[in-house]
């Protein structure tokens, strides 16, 4: 369903743009969600809050810790979610306990019935994924996994072929918030050789250049810790769609300037 | 839930071997527990130090030069030293295998020298480690001393308050600590911490893991390196013992490491294997199955899946998880687990150091203090043999037993 949707918007000769936020950050968290999907975005990732973030930096481990502070639950925000309409895919991201905690079948089906059908699960490498992707699949959920710098090019293969939805290509070896890394770029290009699934680069895009760079060899990119920096600073849903916006337009100015089908 | 593990080895599928705490296999799975939870970044160098270990562990080259260290700068083998004041009071066979009695005070010490001498056959400069109370920090920045390594430790800013003395030792040996703000400061964090830092240095850097947890192959090899515990105990049991071997072996867990290396080496013998948590971080008692830090144990945690935090009088047991392997011993009734609270344990501490002349470690007077209530509510048999391992020494928990007293 995810992939069906991103595969589209590719084809229109768009790069992907997938922003994030950490569920349950503030009381009208949602209205990020609102303000993104009204800003461009392709799809949107959720983050569910977990009490031990491992490949999380210092900003979404403290927007997690924020929320947490809140009171919030994964429950409690998949209620909020399925309350509202919002116009593009909803991925959630999380950490595998979470999913344990609850059973992965539940936890699938409760993430669909709240209408997220994407799920990111950071600590879970491929060699674990078995049951989840089954629960996941069940639901009508895509599972989508991570590759990294480090990845073998069998691995790699494995990986493309396994995820759904899209396929999170990790820019640096590091945690979310990096700096950019042009390993990513390497990365994704090894990627797109191996499938045709959308190749989405994640950690340490923070600019629209560095959304310009990283969409020379990828379909899109996933924007969190950047954004999420700014909310904790105070930033409003206004101020993050504006933005996101930003961001929209120098991708489609960018594929703009270049010929149908002429993409890298 | 059950899960399928799809065998992943760096070469060749290693299959587990039968028997009780024998090798899990390229899966690192002890029943459904252990496996290797970690993002995709550190599978690389999870994998590396799996095809090292083996490598290495099968070497006898390696073997013998571990021992030497061991014997050389740690100062093993340990004394077993039989208890005669308490066995009399308890009206049992009391057995000690002093770990208290190994260099910087410790059983930590044979995990660390092992893994350095590891790192340093993988050509990696640096160790990282995650410490709580200090020690698992002070034997990384003993072993990169010696080894000539550098060593990055990671503590949460909680537990340098707490343990000013240890983090001063580890700087006098050479070793960076650096502070951890997130999340609770303490151990949990530390090891999180540690394992972020470790995605972006993988090739110069061992992670120096201190316990019997973390991904595959952690705790496995770190239970292989503590084995020398056990299997020293049990040699010594033999010479001491008409019986020669125990009725009961006893150790207290907060990860599982002392425990582990001890209950290695009585595993096939009929001794019952009794693991001693503190009840402020009794994942057995009171967690759930969950997955932490690389690895599926029980683990405990708030009606949410949020990890809660341990809290004990004795730092070293102050963590949330259990090494997966003891969540299969328990499971398959190998072994049982108890807890102890911090109101029995100085208690304790305070006789073994009158009747014995020995100050153990808080963490090591858990296991005392169930023996005693063992024998005094006589559920152990009379004149029944009982071997405790003493993980370590007290000198750490001085201010703490100040403030208590």
């Amino acid at each position: 369903m995810i992939e069906t949707h991103l595969r589209r918007r590719r084809s229109e000769g768009r790069s992907l743009l997938v922003p994030y936020v950490t569920g349950g950050i503030r009381a009208d968290w949602i209205d990020y969600l609102t303000a993104y999907a009204r800003a461009g975005a392709d799809a949107i990732e959720i983050g569910l809050p977990f009490s031990d973030p491992i490949l999380d930096g210092p900003v979404i481990q403290e927007a997690s810790g924020r929320a947490l502070r809140r009171g919030v639950t994964v429950r409690g925000l998949l209620d909020e979610v399925a309350a509202v309409r919002i116009d593009v895919p909803l991925i959630a991201m999380t950490y595998y306990n979470l999913v344990v905690h609850r059973g992965a079948a539940d936890f699938c089906r409760d993430l669909a019935a709240a209408g997220i059908h994407g799920l990111i699960v950071p600590d879970l490498p491929i060699d674990e994924s078995a049951s989840l992707a089954e629960a996941a699949a069940a639901a009508g959920v895509d599972l989508t996994l991570l590759a990294a710098p480090t990845t073998s090019a069998e691995r790699l293969a494995e990986i493309a072929a396994a995820s759904r939805g899209f396929v999170y290509a990790v820019s640096t070896m590091g945690t979310t918030g990096a700096q950019f890394a042009a390993s990513g770029g390497r990365l994704a290009a090894d990627l797109r050789q191996l499938t045709d699934r959308p190749v989405l680069l994640a950690f340490g895009v923070a600019t629209p250049d560095d959304a310009l760079t990283a969409v020379q060899s990828a379909d899109g990119v996933v924007i969190g810790a950047a954004l999420m920096r700014r909310v904790l600073e105070g930033g409003t849903p206004d101020e993050l769609g504006a933005t996101v916006a930003g961001l929209r337009k120098a991708l489609d100015l960018d594929a703009g300037r270049l010929p149908d089908g002429a993409r890298p | 839930m059950t899960e399928v593990a799809l065998p992943r080895p760096a070469t060749g599928v290693t299959r587990p071997a039968a028997g009780v705490m024998s090798d899990p296999g390229s899966s690192g799975r002890f029943g459904e527990y252990g496996g290797r939870y970690v993002p995709e970044s550190l599978i690389p160098a999870c994998a590396e130090l799996e095809e090292a270990f083996r490598d290495a562990w099968a070497d006898p080259r390696f073997r013998r030069d571990l021992d030497r260290l061991l014997a050389v700068h740690a100062g093993r083998p340990t004394a077993l030293t039989p208890a005669w004041r308490l066995s009399e009071e308890l009206g049992i066979n009391l057995l000690l295998k002093r770990e208290d009695l190994a260099h910087t005070g410790s059983h930590k010490i044979n995990n660390v020298l092992g893994q350095a001498l590891l790192a340093k056959r993988m050509g990696k400069t640096r160790l990282l480690a995650e410490t709580g109370a200090g020690q698992h920090g002070v034997a990384t920045a003993t072993a990169a001393a010696l080894l000539g390594l550098d060593a990055t430790v990671f503590m949460g800013e909680v537990d340098i308050e707490r343990q000013a003395l240890n983090v001063f030792r580890m700087k006098m040996l050479g070793a960076e600590v650096i502070p951890v703000t997130s999340g609770t400061r303490t151990l949990k964090d530390s090891t999180s911490e540690a394992l972020r830092h470790w995605v972006t240095c993988v090739d110069e850097a061992h992670y120096c893991l201190g316990s019997v947890m973390g991904p595959h192959p952690y705790p496995w090899m770190v239970r292989e390196l503590q084995r020398v515990v056990g299997d020293e105990a049990r040699r010594q049991c033999a010479a001491e013992l008409s019986t020669g071997t125990p009725d009961y072996v006893v150790a207290c867990i907060g990860g599982g490491s002392n425990a582990a290396g001890t209950f290695a080496g009585f595993a096939d013998t009929g001794a019952q294997l009794v693991g001693v948590e503190a009840e402020g971080g009794a994942a057995v008692a009171f967690g759930q199955v969950g997955v932490l830090h690389g690895f599926r144990s029980y683990l405990l945690q708030d009606e949410n899946g949020q990890v809660t935090e341990a809290h004990s009088i004795a730092a070293g047991l102050d963590y949330p998880g259990i090494g997966p392997e003891h969540a299969h011993l328990r499971d398959t009734g190998r072994a049982r687990y108890v807890t102890v609270g911090d109101a029995e344990v100085i208690p304790a501490l305070q006789r073994l150091a009158r009747t014995e002349g020995i100050l153990c470690a808080l963490e090591s007077a858990h296991a005392i203090a169930w023996v005693i209530r063992a024998a005094e509510s006589g559920e152990l048999p009379p004149w029944s043999t009982v071997l405790v391992t003493l993980s370590g020494r007290g000198d750490k928990d001085m201010a703490t037993l100040m403030e208590a007293s």
